[in-house]
């Protein structure tokens, strides 16, 4: 991870200095802005430059309202300059494509649920790169609208959300493209990183924690992948809804414990591909509805309430190799129909043996519990948890299937669980 | 302490009964713990296997001590005690050893392994479904003369409360599934021990977010401070109630 | 010493006891005799406290006996069958009692040296004959010098010597001016002993008499021939 990171930090340097090139070789210029030695305003510096010039910001608290970039800039902050929106304005508005945003600490944007105030705020930009920065207590951290290759890199954001209509988004991106969110850590959000209408970006290795609503809220937003990002503790875990094509690789999804927490949400979902993830102590791993030819493979469901909730609207998923442990319930549904596939998959729970020693029980399994049968046709039914007379029922469905559907079975039960 | 106490103890530590009643518990407790890489797990074990022993040992020893202390009972009746102080002296007796072989088997390694407000919460409840279980074992001593019929009234006692109550509350969800019942259920719940005392322990084991709008309702109640203390109080009713009718009917009783 | 006021018991159907009134007053020795399931034993119980009557009151010294318990200090108690806790040993019983009635005047452990209980303390009650069972409780009933020793069929299940020993000791008791309740069926052992003679039939009192007056009524020289008479000019009439 170090070495990666290092790299990476090199890569960055790299870009930067790549960008820089044309404006070096070119007449940009470096303008200075420098508060506490000569009093200069970012404002009036930026009025003053043309065109794809560097504006370094040095070290000091400036507290200039809404600062707007309408043309292709590198603005740096060296030292880590504070721009502080006092709780009234927009901190930073993008109005234009080719524009660097580094090093800064942004803090206090105003408050509005209308206009939407942000700390940096994107209005359809291309090519903009917002790194490096801290985000402190703004309505919106980063937000990007009509944005196109844009790339959000190792942003620290934070804020101290209560209430989940007092507060944006992290990272909000809006009918945006080829975007890349890379490595921000997102905290004290509504949502953490919320993609609506975005098509074809990444999202990588980003923390996303104790956030109000979701660490990851995902709507209309085909062909985009995330992978290892951590999603903790937050307070709905993870949405993904009416999309198509989305891959979800090696994300850990752990510790959403709460009423109506999720590791994964997944409505109206099809054609994608769940591989690798870690789903652990969240109350519901993964719950789908109306999911469609999605492929859950090579994850581990790890002491959560519910490993899986397929509700009855799902069809043609394959849930295979899998690791299925400790789990209060493995697998839910509400419905009798079982459209979807389970196959070799490890359950802690499984009796069976393997006679021929291939490593697949030779006897079916049946993931489903007679009592998450009955929870789900009766929710208040969950307070007969662990008590003596579930418990019988439970064995002696075990022993006659009664209620349980027949066809809700994983005919290749694996005897040992996968190395993950 | 009182002398028919101290009798009633010593004669009760004497009784080997009670001694493999804790080792029994010290054993499931001790093989949980280590068996079970996740202690909320253990709990879990724990839990269940708490409200199904400790409740059925409760009860039948103490009804069976009862009947074969009959002669005990006549004996000093006859002589300058009073009849209360005698029934009295019996139950807390029974109460003070069987809470020590709780104590003991599993009481203690809660305390050891688990964190210490669940250690302490358990083990309350423990002590109190222990001495419920003994009061109602006095009652049905009380109500029949015959030990055969004594003994069947407390094994059906304890069938109601650790099973069939649970059946009748699954019953009445599935027939009033079109009202919203749940505060009412609280109200349900404590016409049981049993269940007043496995619905507190799973709360404080955080589990009232798989109970989902239920479970809400029952943690505002159930997991608060004073609801704790509330819970707490019902299941001291729970053992004054049946004690305090089955000493009535003692005292009344011919020999 | 002991009054007892329109006693009445009913055990579901059966009317033990049918407004039974009687004053037994000190020095006296009352023997308390009638067919089986007369009612005698539960009188006895009733003065005792372990049977609770219906209605009526029972006094003891002039105090009624519900209100305070401390009466059966002064009552020594020998069932007709002793039932101890069968795992206690004899000396146990016996050192319970004492310390359960903390009895200030001294100990009278006549009967345990006549008995020769002592040699017997470490027995287990579980393990004792009908007879031994017997004077344990005779031994106990006497053993704290109580002023009133109420006797159920004293004499049963004791050997001939052991039943002699216990009527030497009534007899000393009696002379202590002590008032002493026996039932009994074996009228002829009673004879030497008995001042009073109360015979209950169905739960009731039939009659309560001196003894004395009864035999010159009668005529007759021994209590049972006298008793005999009674009842069948009873059943003449």
């Amino acid at each position: 991870m170090g070495i990666g990171t290092c790299h990476i930090k090199y890569l960055q340097l790299l870009t930067i200095i790549g960008l820089m090139l044309p404006a070096l070789l070119g007449n940009a210029k470096t303008w200075h802005v420098n508060q506490q030695k000569d009093g200069k305003s970012i404002k009036k510096t930026l009025a003053q430059t043309a065109a794809y010039d560097t504006v370094v910001v040095h070290a000091g608290l400036y507290q200039e309202g809404n600062i707007v970039i309408d043309k292709p800039l590198f603005f740096i902050g060296n030292g880590n300059p504070i721009l502080d929106g006092q709780k009234k304005f927009e901190i930073l508005s993008i109005k234009s494509s080719n524009v660097t945003i580094n090093g800064f600490t942004i803090k206090n944007s105003g408050y509005g649920t209308l206009d939407d105030p942000g700390g940096i705020k994107v209005y359809d930009a291309n090519h903009v790169t917002i790194s490096n920065n801290i985000l402190d207590d703004n309505f919106f951290g980063i937000y990007i609208q009509y944005g196109k290759h844009c790339i959000i890199k190792n942003n620290k954001i934070t804020a101290y959300g209560v209430e989940e209509q007092q507060i944006g988004n992290g990272i909000h991106c809006w009918k945006s493209d080829s975007l890349q969110i890379i490595g921000n850590n997102i905290t004290g959000h509504r949502d953490g990183i919320y993609f609506e209408f975005v098509t074809g970006s990444i999202i990588w290795r980003n923390i996303a924690y104790n956030n109000i609503r979701y660490g990851l809220h995902f709507m209309f937003s085909n062909s985009d992948a995330y992978i290892s990002n951590v999603f903790r503790g937050n307070g709905a875990g993870v949405a993904v809804m009416f999309t198509k094509d989305v891959k979800m690789f090696n994300n850990w999804f752990e510790n959403n414990w709460g009423d109506a927490a999720y590791g994964l949400l997944l409505k109206e979902i099809s054609d994608s591909y769940i591989f690798n993830n870690r789903f652990s102590a969240n109350t519901t791993g993964i719950y789908m509805e109306g999911t469609n030819r999605i492929v859950v493979e090579k994850n581990s469901f790890k002491e959560n309430g519910w490993g899986m909730k397929i509700q009855a609207s799902c069809m043609d998923n394959k849930v295979t190799q899998n690791n299925f442990l400790g789990n209060t319930f493995d697998v839910s549904t509400n419905g009798t129909v079982v459209l979807n596939e389970f196959i070799q998959n490890y359950w802690d729970k499984y009796k069976g043996y393997d006679l021929d020693k291939n490593n697949i029980g030779d006897v079916p399994y049946h993931p489903l519990s007679l009592f998450s049968v009955i929870v789900e046709m009766n929710a208040p039914v969950m307070l007969l948890f662990r008590s003596f007379f579930i418990s019988m029922l439970e064995e002696s469905e075990k022993i006659i299937p009664s209620l349980t559907p027949e066809n809700f079975i994983d005919n290749q039960p694996l005897m040992r669980a996968i190395k993950l | 302490m009182n002398r028919i106490i101290k009798f009633v103890m010593l004669d009760i530590i004497k009784n080997k009964i009670v001694l493999s009643y804790a080792i029994l518990l010290a054993v499931l407790a001790w093989s949980v713990f280590s068996l079970e890489d996740n202690s909320a797990k253990g709990l879990l074990t724990l839990l269940n296997i708490m409200l199904l022993t400790v409740p059925l040992v409760s009860i039948i020893f103490s009804t069976i001590y009862i009947y074969n202390s009959s002669e005990f009972i006549e004996l000093l009746v006859s002589q300058p005690i009073k009849r209360s102080k005698i029934w009295i002296s019996l139950y807390i007796g029974l109460c003070l050893a069987l809470i020590t072989a709780f104590f003991i088997g599993i009481g203690l390694p809660l305390l050891l392994y688990a964190p210490l407000h669940i250690g302490i919460v358990f083990n309350i409840t423990g002590f109190l479904v222990t001495i419920i279980f003994i009061a109602i074992a006095f009652l049905s001593a009380v109500l029949t003369r015959d030990k055969a019929k004594g003994i069947g009234m407390s094994i059906m006692l304890w069938l109601f409360f650790t099973m069939l109550f649970d059946g009748l509350v699954l019953f009445m969800l599935f027939q009033l599934a079109d009202y919203p019942i749940e505060q009412a259920m609280v109200l349900i719940t404590m016409l049981s021990p049993v269940d007043i005392a496995r619905i507190l322990m799973l709360l404080q084991l955080d589990i009232s977010a798989l109970l989902g709008y239920t479970g809400a309702i029952f943690k505002a109640f159930y997991g608060s401070g004073n609801g704790i203390i509330v819970s707490f109080l019902i299941l001291l009713v729970w053992a004054l109630v049946p004690f305090l009718i089955s000493l009535k009917k003692f005292n009344k009783k011919d020999l | 010493m002991i009054e007892i006021q329109n006693l009445s018991k009913r055990f579901g159907k059966l009317q033990v006891l049918h407004d039974v009134s009687l004053k037994l007053n000190k020095g006296e020795c009352v023997a308390l005799i009638g067919p089986n399931g007369c009612g005698k034993t539960t009188l006895i119980k009733s003065i005792l406290g372990m049977v609770v009557p219906d209605s009526g009151t029972i006094l003891f010294n002039q105090k009624p006996i519900n209100k305070d318990v401390t009466y059966r200090n002064q009552i020594g108690y020998m069932p007709q069958i002793g039932r101890y806790p069968e795992n206690m040993s004899i000396g146990q019983v016996i050192h319970m009692i004492k310390n359960i009635r903390k009895s200030e005047t001294a100990e009278d452990n006549e009967l345990m040296h006549t008995y020769q209980i002592e040699s017997l303390s470490s027995k287990k009650m579980r393990t004792l004959s009908g007879g031994t069972t017997q004077k344990v409780s005779a031994t106990i009933a006497f053993m704290f010098n109580p002023d009133v020793l109420i006797l159920d069929e004293p004499t049963a299940g004791l050997d001939p010597i052991a039943a002699e020993l216990l009527k030497e000791k009534i007899i000393k008791e009696k002379e202590k001016g002590k008032l002493i309740i026996i039932t009994s069926h074996l009228l002829s052992e009673l004879d030497d002993l008995v001042t009073h003679l109360i015979f209950m039939q169905e739960g009731q009192v039939r009659f309560h008499k001196d003894t004395q007056k009864i035999k010159s009524e009668t005529g007759q020289t021994t209590l049972s021939k006298a008793i005999t008479h009674i009842l069948k000019s009873g059943y003449h009439e």
